[in-house]
């Protein structure tokens, strides 16, 4: 017999204030089965859950329904307490009252018998509920980090720190990211290198860390606890174990032509290259797209004069497979184009250039070596003009969000353009200044009363050339009201921040979630940031937003220390909501006709075969057998199956059309 | 006599859709009280027998939503829950279903405007479409039958 308790919720005012709360936990009372219902301001608070807990025991509950917040908020809480109560936790079920449905309507008589309507559903439903037991599964104490930057640079570090093993995956030829093509960094004007190099070299040393770069993931399977990874390390052309770095190719390479995607096309580079000197391996790759003996067939200069007969052509890309516990994901983002906005003149005159390739002139290390000189004719400017936003906050042509760094870093660079160039001016146009953050208000105070940067606030409306000069008209909005127009040598356009080209495809082939930007979703914006909806996968880094430096290296060691926690235990155990193949009794054992529908439809290779034999040991039936420690739960299989012989716990045939009826009929 | 409300029911699956309209209360996107939503796994857990079911219990209306193709948590549920659709699709004409009373659709985790926009558009449609009653029809005329 059913002794099922209902709780309803006020949460403070969020579900109360359009729901009739009490007579929501009246109605309940009334339903069949149902031998306790209350209401209550907090249900998830410690009382709330007293509450659930001594409304278990004094009337012998069987079965718990709690109308509140959404299951993806609380289930856990809610189980946690039944079973601290002695209650299998599986035997309690959430009626989503404030998501779907407080929150979405509002105070009316429709709103509150929503209400009741749902809550009867899930009683229904958790009538049916069987007692379920987590399954037990190791831990693979191995983590793959995706993305070399410094978020998976700091990720790497703390896993392997821990003890752990940590395998970090790079699709280019070193590690480093977009911090090490800055020049220096705000809020303190330090060496971007000189803080970074030490760390990637750490990476390389550590005897816990397996580095590969110029390798992409290309397919990941299994669970939390237990993926299998595939990597795809791309041929590199050289043999890394002979290879001692000593560059003697690189010198000699004759094709000398390649824009260099480290110096953001300002330099060049080599078809052999190391993308930049302190890269880390420091061993060259070849880029087949321009190396001449792979697009004309002659040349291997290279491999003449290698001391070490190092050079590969005929090297092959290589899938290497893993097994690992967890995944970080920390593959960054990117910088938009600004060739969408033909008003500022990108890509049509040389002098105008973005913010990053800004960072690279301003970078000792540049094609420059630190000057600031126009690509054009490498003559120092003497006037420049730095447009904020460009491509941010703008839903029209770019993207609708604010990039939260390009503030910070035009500051940046008009300051260091300042101390480069004394008698130099630099303007800023902005639309507000966003300066959030420790010392981040007092830094743009610095760049505007020590090195006197003129602020506009206002939108450039066109750049064009004249005499050698970029005129820039805009408007200043702010004191004059009035058009204004800059003779400049250069214009930097702060451009946006936008995810990685490669992001969705990554996305969907590890099944996490992303947004509408292609930046991966956190599993709640304020309570796990760095967590994924896919367990076991953590995010570090601007690959989940626009960050800088402080916050990205928070949140990798936040990833971090959520992949040491999953460590810390051998056995992990996982929720029992998998697919179980019916048992009836002898002669048939099963409903099961041995068709394997179900084992064509699962993703996850989860269904096989069982033998059921006779007392003689004759085999009699064939039928399907679901292996639980590779079933997910999805399900398919169930709606596959033609006699209704596989059935997924928690979620069974039975349960779904019982909530279809209940939902359904109400008097 | 009062307007007419549809029954609407919404099996959704629990990691884009679910989520979606999880993500729809917390922006506070107001939307009809007429659809309620079933939780599934997946949408390819969905059998689609229940669909009829629900039209039996006396449904006006049903949204079928998940991921969006390619996004499945599973990797491919939602291929096979769009393959059974178009065969489905196929047959309600000869149950005597008109195909716009069914909603099918993909929503993420990210796309809360567009729970409200469908939940609304789908209330108007069978708003327009009026109640379902020829299952009734037919029940009663099978009772009929049986008791004569
Ligand atoms: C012009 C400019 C100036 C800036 N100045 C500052 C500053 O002064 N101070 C500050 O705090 N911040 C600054 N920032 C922000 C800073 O660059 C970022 O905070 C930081 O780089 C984020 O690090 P990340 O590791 O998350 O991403 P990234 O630096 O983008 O690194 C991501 C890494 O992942 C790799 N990767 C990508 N996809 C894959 C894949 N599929 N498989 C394997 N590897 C992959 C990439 O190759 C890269 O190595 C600036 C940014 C810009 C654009
Ligand atoms: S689909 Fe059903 S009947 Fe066919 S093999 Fe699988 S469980 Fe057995
Ligand atoms: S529920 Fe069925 S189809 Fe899904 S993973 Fe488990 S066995 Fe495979």
């Amino acid at each position: 017999m059913s002794k099922i308790g209902v709780f309803i919720c006020h949460c403070g005012e969020n579900i109360s204030a359009t729901v009739d709360v009490a007579r929501v936990a009246e109605a309940a009372g009334q339903l069949e089965g149902v031998a306790f219902s209350t209401d209550y301001k907090y249900m998830c608070s410690d009382p709330g859950q007293t509450m659930i807990k001594q409304a278990i025991k004094e009337n012998g509950l069987n079965g718990v329904v709690v109308g509140s917040c959404s299951p993806r908020m609380h289930e856990p809480t809610f189980r946690k307490a039944c079973q601290e109560a002695g209650l299998n936790p599986f035997m309690c079920e959430m009626a989503n009252l404030r998501e779907h449905c407080s929150w979405v309507h509002d105070k009316s008589e429709a709103t509150t018998q929503k209400a009741i309507d749902l809550v009867r559903t899930l009683v229904e439903k958790v009538k049916l509920n069987k007692p379920l037991f987590s399954i037990q599964v190791p831990v693979t104490k191995t983590a793959l980090v995706i993305g070399g930057g410094i978020a998976g640079i700091q990720a790497s570090l703390d896993i392997a720190s821990a003890g752990h093993q940590v395998i970090l995956v790079e699709k280019d030829p070193s590690i480093g990211g977009h911090m090490s093509q800055l020049s220096e960094t705000f809020p303190t004007l330090d060496c971007s290198q000189c803080i970074l190099t030490p760390r990637m070299v750490e990476v390389a040393q550590h005897p816990n860390i397996k580095l590969m770069t110029y390798a992409e993931l290309e397919k990941l399977e299994g669970s939390i606890g237990n993926f299998k990874a595939t990597i795809r390390k791309k041929a590199k052309s050289i043999d890394e174990d002979l290879c001692n770095g000593c560059g003697t190719c690189t010198t000699k390479c004759p094709t000398k032509k390649i824009p260099s995607e480290f110096n953001t096309g300002l330099g060049m580079r080599t078809a052999i290259y190391v993308p930049f000197p302190q890269a880390v391996p420091n061993k060259p790759v070849i880029d087949k797209e321009n190396c001449s003996y792979y697009q004309k067939g002659k040349c291997k200069v290279c491999e003449k004069v290698c001391p070490t007969g190092a050079i590969r052509f005929d090297q092959e890309d290589e899938l290497v497979e893993l097994e690992v516990g967890a995944v970080v994901i920390a593959t960054g983002f990117d910088i938009m184009q600004p060739s969408g906005f033909p008003e500022y003149g990108y890509g049509k005159y040389k002098d105008v250039i973005t913010g990053l390739q800004f960072e690279r002139l301003a970078s000792a290390s540049g094609p420059t070596l630190g000057e600031i000189r126009r690509p054009s004719d490498g003559k120092i400017p003497e006037k420049i003009v730095f447009v904020a936003c460009a491509g941010s906050r703008d839903p029209a042509k770019g993207v609708p969000y604010c990039s939260k760094i390009c503030c910070m870093y035009t500051a940046k660079h008009a300051m260091l353009y300042q101390h480069k160039v004394h008698h130099g001016k630099s303007y800023i146009f902005y639309m507000d200044i966003r300066a959030a953050g420790k010392n981040y208000e007092e830094f743009v105070r610095r760049a505007i009363v020590e090195d006197e940067v003129n602020y506009i606030r206002g939108r450039v409306s066109k750049v064009y050339e004249e005499n050698g000069k970029l005129i820039v008209k805009g408007v200043d909005t702010l004191l004059s009201a009035k058009p204004v127009e800059i003779e400049a040598d250069m214009v930097v356009l702060a451009s946006a921040a936008v995810a990685n080209p490669g992001a969705e495809a990554l996305a969907q082939k590890m099944h996490v979630s992303y947004d509408s930007y292609n930046f991966f979703s956190e599993a709640h914006p304020k309570l796990k940031p760095v967590e994924t909806n896919t367990a076991g996968i953590f995010l570090a880094g601007a690959c989940q937003a626009p960050k800088d430096i402080p916050e990205t290296v928070s949140q990798a060691s936040g990833a971090a220390s959520k992949v040491i926690i999953l460590f810390s235990k051998d056995e992990l155990s996982r929720d029992p909501l998998i697919a179980v193949v019916n048992r009836s009794p002898a002669p048939v054992f099963s409903t099961c006709v041995g068709c394997f529908m179900c084992a064509s439809a699962c993703p996850y290779q989860a269904i096989g075969e069982e033998l059921i034999t006779n007392r003689q040991g004759k085999v009699i039936k064939k039928v399907a057998k679901v292996n639980p420690g590779l079933c997910q739960g999805c399900g398919t299989c169930v709606a596959f199956c033609r006699s209704k012989s596989i059935d997924i716990q928690g979620y069974s045939n039975e349960q779904m059309c019982a909530e279809v009826i209940a939902l359904l009929n109400h008097e | 006599m009062t307007e007419f409300e549809p029954k609407i029911i919404a099996f959704v699956c629990n990691w884009c859709t679910y989520a979606g309209a999880d993500l729809t209360g917390t922006s506070r996107i107001k939307y009809a009280q007429n659809v309620k939503i079933i939780r599934f796994p997946c949408t390819g857990r969905i059998d689609f027998m229940l669909l009829l079911k629900s039209f039996g219990e006396g449904a006006d209306g049903i949204i079928v939503s998940g991921c969006h193709p390619n996004d499945c948590h599973y990797t491919s549920g939602n291929f096979h829950a769009r393959r059974r659709w178009i065969m489905f699709r196929g047959l309600l004409d000869m149950l005597g279903i008109d195909v716009r009373r069914i909603q099918y659709s993909w929503v993420s985790a990210a796309e809360g405007f567009k729970w409200a926009d469908i939940v609304n558009s789908t209330v108007n449609t069978i708003r327009e479409l009026g109640p379902y009653t020829e299952y009734e029809k037919v029940a009663g005329y099978l009772e009929k039958e049986a008791n004569q």
